[in-house]
């Protein structure tokens, strides 16, 4: 089938935030601070500007309380006394030429009196430092399985390595952006989003404005990958607060440097590793330590450090586990949402530890994992025992036969004899992803969805998941008309506006086609209950039945609903950590192979071979795109994506210094998929999102370690490190 | 902002002049316009749209050198045959310059006046001896590209001259090689760049990215030009640390580019050198 909205993206038709007609509108922009922490002691407005002709709006314009509603509420909307990083927004202001909007946020100066930050979340903060709870751990979380001192103690080797990945920038090509205006008295915000509903709730609180008084539309989105999680309320209520004071639209789009310099990334994080094992590599013990920096504001931090914890003792059995995770405060530009979501800090440093394992066993990294990957029965580190029928070794072997590993390898000696200047390696990664919310999430979510039966008998989907460039549109009109038995041009997507769509959650956390795909097929379900039909009830059948029940309800309206359920048989202990974590992981086995220039110390990955097992696939075309997709933002987080910081704040905040792969740096990526469907996901799939972004970058880095003879241990392992760890 | 747009040389000489003030040239405006968003102080300023100039367009070969005009852009030394075959560091040089959109609309009197220490048409142009052709109302005057700039992004230009053509001198070369080491394989800026060429005229070996401006190696120059017989690269790090001067800044350190200069230049130039 074709891709839903793909002819109006292909012809430049597809209108983004920015390409909304609107009239008669005013442009936003942003005062942001210069200082990573201190005290506003004035704001002071430059002279040769006519302010007269500017809506001015901070702190006292806020209705409600200064609250970016989220986990905590200790983020503000707008800072009023105190400024606690960087580009943390102080003042709007709006205008109807862009240029001078942009001319007077130049002209305003906020004086900020220093105080000490808190600049390295590696390091314990001393007492001048601290600015949350007693010791700026925003959240601390603890997995424990059998002993693990125990375990360490009578265990015949023991391998450790600390291991550091740095932060990444989504670089979505749509940067964020929100239009607001009234409505009679109804706020109306539309923008660049993934979670529409959490925009809502975050104007319903700071505005103080019950649902019926705002209403949130998605524009079409040009990518997320996380970015656009938790960020849209921040510039939405922003948006609002002017349009709000202006009585006008209000247009607040970034451009791409302060998108970088001002947004969130995905955590930087340590991780270290203390592991017992047999003389043979049989895991013993794993004593795993995560530190995230979380930034100046708790935003999603705990829960990347609670995703990123459950992955961290990686795809394999081991009865003597402990991992330790706190999210640290610091006074840089918050972190956030990005696809992975935690997991891939804690898989590089896993795989990246088996590796450094195999070699201090002198043992094969490859029968390493064949060893300790985990088979049905045996239990994950939060005692989730794992039955799904999957044979992991089975995903690992299909990765080495497609990348034809056993022989490169040895391919790889003889190239290595005979060049000069360059080393060829090649490296490998087993991992695996959950899918959906951790443990109870889902739950707690709640999520709601409708299917309504139109007049002319086709079908429409309400949902509050979005498009964003990963296929919601596609893949839900396929689920949809493949269970009633009709055609995709029977299938509608309605719009997601939250006066019309109900709350089926964010579309994040690879839930959508697996946990909301599933609402869609149980909302046709009960549409056709409605109807008078069961289940076998297809096609053209089933659309007469839907015309038919118009004709005899004049007024009426036919919707079938859906409402969460959790797979039966599922626990989990929030306080102990304990249980299912959740209702389905994928498996995957990524070889990457590299080619390294030893005179500069360039890496460039010359092939990549990413094997899967994520359900039954429902559209292969959009999956092999996720995974490549993923791949390449793999391949720039571990070799070229970095960020640099000064005051806890990008500094290389464009393309030019921030470097994302081109295609000439990309590899020809080879994907397979093998097929096991999960009972309890739309047709069987289990979520693929974020699963391809956890591979690449330890797959890569053993790779290089292969070739070069080194232990590289931190990422992006761009030139200048591999130089240092080379020389 | 104010644009000029002449139709000739000479009235772009004349809005030069000062009349109207201090006015900027813009070529492809590749350079000019890559911080027209957030410079806002820029568009204050007086602008003169070079781009109809016919006058500057072509490339003409004559019997001892090659001339591009002011307007020359890299693909259109991409495009020239000849150029290939008799200067191929220029052609190497243009296809990593950007990208194909980069490359058709940006120019080599622009690369050469936006003097940044990392372009890449610069020290291809250097290497060959290039002879930088500026006029004014007052006249014009040739300054060789190696004496060009003087600091950073200072250079023998006064505002009211246009380069008007870069004259290439035609000379048999017995070895030329050009290298950028960037970040990334396409669309990166360089953190070493390199062109190094023999010809009858001696020796040229030349720098970017590793002092304030581009800028040829004397002390390297000289190592060539006596035949010293090097053992491996770090034998050239003494004359690197003569003639250049690198940072550590966003794009990488000093260390780097000192050592990864030395590692090409000795690989590049280990078999026509004789070195091990
Ligand atoms: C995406 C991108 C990638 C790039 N990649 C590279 C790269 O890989 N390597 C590289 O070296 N550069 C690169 N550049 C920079 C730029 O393209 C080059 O420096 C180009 O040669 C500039 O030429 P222009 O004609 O566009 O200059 P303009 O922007 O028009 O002008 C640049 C400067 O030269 C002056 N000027 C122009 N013409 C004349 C003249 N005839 N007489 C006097 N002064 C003049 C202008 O006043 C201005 O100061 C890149 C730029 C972009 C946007």
């Amino acid at each position: 089938m074709q891709r839903r909205e793909g002819l109006a993206k292909l012809t430049g038709r597809e209108r983004y935030v920015d390409d909304l007609p609107l009239e008669n509108f005013l442009w936003g922009m942003t005062v942001r601070s210069p200082a990573p922490r201190g005290r506003i002691t004035a704001v002071r407005f430059g002279n040769d500007v006519d302010w007269s002709e500017f809506v001015i709006v901070d702190h006292r314009d806020i209705p409600g309380p200064n609250e970016i509603l989220l986990i905590e509420r200790d983020q503000p909307v707008l800072a009023a006394s105190h400024v606690r990083h960087v580009h943390e927004a102080v003042l709007l202001v709006a205008h109807p030429s862009r240029e001078m909007a942009r001319r007077a946020a130049q002209a305003v100066e906020i004086v900020v009196v220093p105080e000490p930050a808190a600049l390295d979340f590696r390091v314990a903060p001393r007492p001048e430092q601290i600015q949350y709870a007693a010791d700026n751990v925003l959240k601390q979380l603890k997995i424990e399985k059998g002993d693990v001192e125990r375990a360490l103690a009578h265990a015949p080797v023991v391998v450790e390595g600390a291991y550091e990945t740095g932060a990444q920038e989504h670089v979505y090509l749509e940067t964020q952006g929100m239009i607001a205006w009234l409505e009679e008295d109804v706020l109306v915000v539309k923008g660049s989003m993934q979670c529409p509903y959490y925009v809502l709730n975050a104007l319903q609180h700071a505005l103080g404005r019950d649902e019926r008084r705002v209403r949130v539309i998605q524009a079409p989105t040009g990518g997320g990958f996380g970015g656009k999680e938790e960020y849209p309320s921040t510039i939405a209520l922003h948006a609002a607060l002017l349009a709000l004071k202006a009585r006008r639209p209000v247009k607040l789009v970034y451009d791409r440097s302060e998108d970088m310099a001002a947004t969130t990334k995905r955590h930087p994080a340590l991780v270290r590793h203390r592991t017992g094992l047999t003389e043979d590599g049989r895991l013993l013990a794993q004593d795993i330590e995560v530190i995230l920096d979380g930034g100046a504001y708790v935003t999603l931090s705990p829960v990347v450090l609670s995703r990123g914890i459950i992955h961290a003792a990686g795809p394999y059995a081991c009865d003597h586990v402990r991992i330790a995770g706190r999210a640290m405060f610091s006074n840089a530009v918050p972190f956030g949402a990005f696809r992975g979501f935690g997991a891939p800090q804690t898989l590089f440093a896993c795989e990246r530890h088996m590796d450094v394992i195999a070699r201090t066993l002198r043992m094969d990294p490859v029968e390493l994992r064949r060893k300790n990957l985990i088979r049905d029965g045996q239990r994950t580190a939060t005692g989730q025992v794992i039955q799904d029928g999957t044979d992991r070794v089975a995903v690992l072997e299909r990765a080495l036969a497609l990348s034809t590993f056993e022989e490169k390898r040895r391919a790889h000696t003889a190239f290595n004899a005979a060049q000069r200047s360059k080393r060829r390696g090649i490296g490998l990664a087993t991992f695996y992803h959950g899918a959906g919310f951790t443990g109870g999430g889902e739950v707690h979510l709640n999520s709601r969805l409708r299917v309504a039966g139109l007049p002319d008998g086709r079908i429409e989907v309400l949902s509050a998941n979005i498009e964003m460039g990963q296929g919601t549109l596609t893949v839900f009109t396929q689920i949809a008309a493949e269970r009633l038995g009709v055609t995709p041009d029977d299938v509608v997507i309605g719009e997601p506006d939250t006066a019309r769509v109900p709350n089926s959650g964010p579309t994040v956390a690879s839930r959508t086609t697996m946990v909301v795909g599933h609402l869609i097929e149980r909302a046709v379900d009960d549409l056709r209950t409605r109807v008078g039909l069961d289940d076998r009830a297809r096609g053209s059948v089933v659309k007469d039945a839907i015309a038919h029940w118009y004709a005899a309800h004049p007024g009426g309206r036919l919707v079938g609903e859906a409402v969460y359920e959790p797979p039966p048989g599922i626990s989990w202990d929030e306080q102990r950590y304990q249980g299912d974590a959740y209702g389905a992981f994928a498996w995957a086995a990524y070889v990457a192979e590299v080619e390294v220039d030893l005179r500069t110390c360039a890496t460039r990955v010359i092939d990549f071979v990413a094997v899967q097992e994520v359900g039954k696939v429902i559209n292969p075309t959009l999956a092999r795109g996720q995974v490549q997709g993923g791949v390449v933002q793999g391949v720039g987080w571990a070799l070229m994506e970095e960020c640099k910081f000064k005051d806890g704040a990008m500094v290389n905040n464009q393309l030019t210094n921030y470097l994302i792969p081109t295609s000439d740096d990309v590899p020809p990526i080879r994907v397979a998929f093998v097929e096991n469907p999960y009972p309890h996901g739309a047709q069987g799939a289990k979520g693929l999102g974020e699963l391809p972004i956890d591979g690449p970058a330890p797959a890569i880095l053993n790779a290089v370690a292969a070739a070069t003879g080194t232990e590289p241990r931190a990422i992006p392992l761009t030139p200048e490190r591999l130089m240092d760890l080379t020389r | 902002m104010k644009l000029l747009l002449p139709e000739t040389v000479r009235d772009a000489l004349a809005h030069m002049a000062g009349r109207d003030g201090v006015t900027t040239p813009i070529a492809g405006g590749t350079d000019l316009l890559v911080h027209w968003p957030v410079r806002l102080g820029e568009r204050d300023r007086t602008y003169v749209d070079l781009w109809q100039l016919q006058e500057l367009k072509p490339l003409r070969w004559t019997a001892d050198a090659l001339i591009l005009g002011g307007l020359t852009t890299y693909w259109d030394v991409i495009r020239d045959r000849r150029a290939g075959d008799e200067f191929p560091l220029l052609v190497a040089a243009a296809r990593q310059v950007g990208a194909i959109q980069i490359q058709a609309r940006g120019t080599w009197a622009g690369n050469i006046v936006n003097a940044s220490p990392a372009a890449d048409g610069v020290p291809a142009l250097m290497a060959y001896g290039a002879v930088v052709v500026l006029e004014s109302q007052r006249g014009t005057e040739e300054v060789p590209l190696d004496g060009f700039y003087t600091g950073y992004k200072d250079m023998r230009r006064r505002p009211d001259q246009l380069i008007v053509a870069v004259r290439i001198p035609r000379r048999r070369y017995s070895y030329q090689t050009f290298a950028k080491v960037g970040s990334r394989r396409a669309q990166s800026i360089a953190k070493v760049g390199l062109a190094v060429t023999q010809s009858d005229d001696g020796w040229r070996v030349v720098a970017a990215s590793m002092a304030p401006t581009i800028r040829r190696c004397p002390a390297i120059e000289r190592l060539l030009q006596q035949g010293a017989v090097l053992r491996d690269s770090d034998d050239l790090l003494p004359a690197i640390a003569r003639d250049v001067s690198p940072i550590d800044d966003v794009r990488s350190t000093a260390e780097y580019r000192r050592r990864v200069m030395a590692r090409v230049l000795y690989d590049e130039l280990r078999e026509t050198c004789g070195w091990r």
